[in-house]
């Protein structure tokens, strides 16, 4: 059992981007045609032909990661990393530029759930389309029928076509079928991020199941709660190349760390994403800092975090700001709130572009990833600014209680010491203090 | 037991392709019995349309060229007949030629998203036109009670001819469908070539009508040896193996069928890529 069921090396894919046809990316006879005239001309003038837009991408390089046999890995990076690109190719629906895989087992890959499903047939004949598609044979799909309709809770609609579906039925039908394939190594891209909570609910369970059967499963989601729920190892890729790879919390504590790492440590707010509809956006950036007034976004235990948040009044002074700060853990929990109206401190109203600090000391936090939800605005008015996981965050381990020993997982992410004592009554016996 | 070993490398011949062709054969069948089963869904008269068409094709064709171009059929076979039984493989052809050409474009969500050998995407474009021939086999059968005609053993030749316009119509095919991936210029292509080609088969008149310094050029479509020898199988007219034109017209089948696959082979690993 030494040899790996999926090992991947050196692998590379290279895409070509032409920037004169952003449009469509297909190329009509015509282009090819007019191409070639230009080209001729080319000969003419030599750097013009050399200054085509054509743009060599790598959306994969050099990536190597193996995958023992039962693993359960979750593939981990933010949009354009490579993720897909990488399935596709494992998937082989796309071949490698450079390198090589070395594939050990069977491979179904499932990057879309219902590719293939036709709105004119009833689901009863999409079953069977959709499991032949997905490299089932129909035996098979005859064996497990009953299975995936019971799954899949329409035997009503078995034989009225799909198009009458809602697309929760249609859905729930689709990942049914996927749901009873039994490869040796199964592939999927973001499924679970379809039908009702009660539904995802089951087809993590399915997949947990798939997962503890043995199977060898690689996984592809933005959700790290059923990440590390469902997996044991991940491999972070960022700009097609892997950054990480090792025990799933290792990874998604550093994929949290990388969202943020690059904008070097102060990052700019102004168009971010988590800010809430109408809110006023008067918070312009925020900047993490250690003790010695050094930009980071990595602290240890115990240290002293330093947020620093630059506000920017628009024109309107704000009067009696007040400023909060929310620390989350990488599931989006709130752990902590650090806010000016606790304290009382009264800050000065805000006319110009200001600059205000908080440091938080004796960071009790455990080793892992976090995010800062941040909230600024006057003390009368419902005007504000909310951002939520404006900035993102690591912790890194140290020594918080002197002990060398730090909390393992499961026992929160909030450190507190406690003050232990002892008092022995020697007089009494266990029952009588009971009494 | 072998254990399964798969190695994914750039420009790696897959030895494997024809093993997953075989392993995939049952998605064959499927996507055949998919678009067969779409085909005449939301039509009023649903597969009535398989014969509808040709039926009436054949009526214009014998107005056309029977009464007002004065042509006549082979060895006075009743001249709808004779256009019909030119009219069956031409549609065959025609059908499959145009089904196959646009069929990876249509099933674009299929191919980049799973993978499977692609050449079945457009192999199975021969279902619909297949159930079509076999809709209108019945009224071809009812045409040639009428007319009085009794097919002797070459009748038993029949299908080899359908197989051989199937052969010709997929090498065209899978050429113009990888194509049609790039270049969307192939749309519009096909129409031209389905409606020129109505002109220089031998559908609505004889073989024996093109002058015999252009036969070996006619003979350069393969549609005329499977017109006339269908015709010959099935009427008992025509002279199809006369001269040397017929092994021309088989020889263009075999290259197009040859280097239509050999084509489709060499440009599939892209087509996830530009589709």
């Amino acid at each position: 059992m030494s040899e790996p069921i999926i090992r991947v090396e050196n692998l590379g894919k290279k895409y070509q981007i032409r920037h004169q046809e952003a449009g469509p990316r297909y190329r009509a006879l015509r282009d090819v045609l007019a191409d070639g005239v230009k080209s001729g001309f080319g000969l003419f003038n030599r750097h013009r032909k050399s200054s085509t837009t054509r743009e060599e991408f790598w959306a994969l390089q050099d990536v190597n990661f193996e995958v023992n046999e039962g693993e359960v890995v979750g593939i981990i990076g933010r949009n354009g990393a490579g993720k897909s690109t990488l399935l596709k190719i494992l998937s082989r629906i796309t071949e490698p530029t450079t390198g090589r895989i070395t594939l050990n087992g069977r491979v179904a890959s499932l990057l879309e759930v219902g590719t293939g499903f036709h709105p004119e047939l009833t689901g009863r004949e999409n079953i069977y389309l959709n499991g032949a598609i997905l490299g089932m044979s129909q035996s098979e799909i005859a064996r497990k029928f009953d299975e995936i309709v019971d799954f899949s809770g329409v035997e009503k609609f078995l034989d009225t076509p799909v198009k009458r579906y809602s697309s929760g039925m249609y859905v729930r039908l689709a990942f049914a079928v996927a749901a009873h394939l039994e490869p040796e190594i199964l592939v999927i891209d973001e499924v679970l991020a379809v039908g009702d909570a009660e539904f995802q609910k089951k087809c993590l369970g399915k997949m947990g199941e798939v997962a503890r059967g043995g199977r060898t499963v690689l996984f592809v989601s933005h959700n790290m709660a059923v990440m590390q729920n469902l997996c044991a190892s991940g491999v972070l890729l960022g700009d097609g190349q892997v950054i990480q790879s090792g025990p799933i919390h290792d990874v998604v504590s550093g994929y949290l760390l990388s969202l943020n790492a690059k904008n070097d440590c102060e990052v700019d707010l102004s168009s971010h994403k988590g800010r809430i509809s109408n809110a006023l956006p008067i918070i312009r950036s925020v900047r993490l800092y250690s003790d010695d007034d050094i930009g980071t976004v990595i602290f240890s235990s115990g240290a002293t975090m330093g947020i620093e948040i630059h506000i920017d009044p628009l024109d309107i002074p704000l009067h009696a700001p007040e400023i909060g700060v929310g620390v989350n853990d990488q599931y989006g929990n709130r752990l902590f709130t650090v806010g000016t109206y606790f304290s009382e401190c009264g800050l000065a109203d805000i006319t110009c572009l200001t600059t205000i600090r908080c440091e938080i000391q004796d960071l009790p936090l455990a080793p892992g990833g976090y995010t800062l939800t941040l909230a600024a605005g006057p003390q009368t008015e419902p005007t504000r600014d909310w951002l939520h996981h404006a900035v993102a965050f690591s912790v890194t381990e140290a020594d918080y209680f002197g002990s060398g020993k730090l909390p393992r997982p499961g026992q929160g992410s909030l450190l507190v010491r406690g003050q232990w004592s002892m008092k022995l009554n020697p007089l009494t016996t266990v029952s009588e203090s009971i009494r | 037991m072998t254990r399964y070993q798969l190695i994914l490398e750039p420009g790696r011949a897959d030895r494997q392709y024809w093993r997953d062709l075989w392993t995939f054969r049952e998605l064959l069948y499927q996507l055949a019995r998919r678009d067969v089963a779409v085909h005449y869904k939301q039509t009023v008269i649903g597969a009535a349309w398989a014969v509808v068409r040709p039926l009436v094709t054949v009526v214009i064709l014998t107005m056309v060229f029977s009464r007002v171009a004065g042509l006549t059929a082979d060895g006075d076979v009743w001249y709808p007949l004779f256009v019909l039984t030119g009219m069956l493989p031409w549609q065959f052809f025609a059908a499959i030629l145009g089904e196959a050409s646009n069929s990876l474009v249509a099933n674009a969500n299929l191919v980049s998203k799973i993978y499977f050998p692609r050449l079945l995407v457009p192999l199975s474009t021969v279902g619909v036109p297949l159930v079509d021939v076999v809709v209108l086999s019945p009224f071809l059968i009812g045409m040639m009670a009428y007319a009085g005609v009794m097919p002797s053993w070459p009748v038993i030749l029949a299908p080899l001819f359908l197989l051989l316009a199937a052969a010709s119509a997929l090498g065209m095919g899978l050429g113009l469908c990888a194509l049609n991936v790039k270049y969307r210029d192939v749309r519009y292509v096909i129409p031209f070539i389905l409606q020129f080609g109505v002109y220089v088969s031998p559908i609505g008149y004889s073989t024996t009508k093109v002058p015999a310094e252009y036969q070996l050029l006619y003979h350069l479509n393969p549609m005329v040896f499977v017109i006339d020898g269908l015709r010959w199988s099935l009427l008992g007219v025509g002279q199809p193996f006369a001269g040397g034109g017929w092994l021309l017209s088989l020889f263009v089948s075999l290259i197009l069928g040859i280097t239509g696959v050999w084509f489709f082979r060499r440009t599939e690993r892209t087509f996830a890529d530009v589709i």
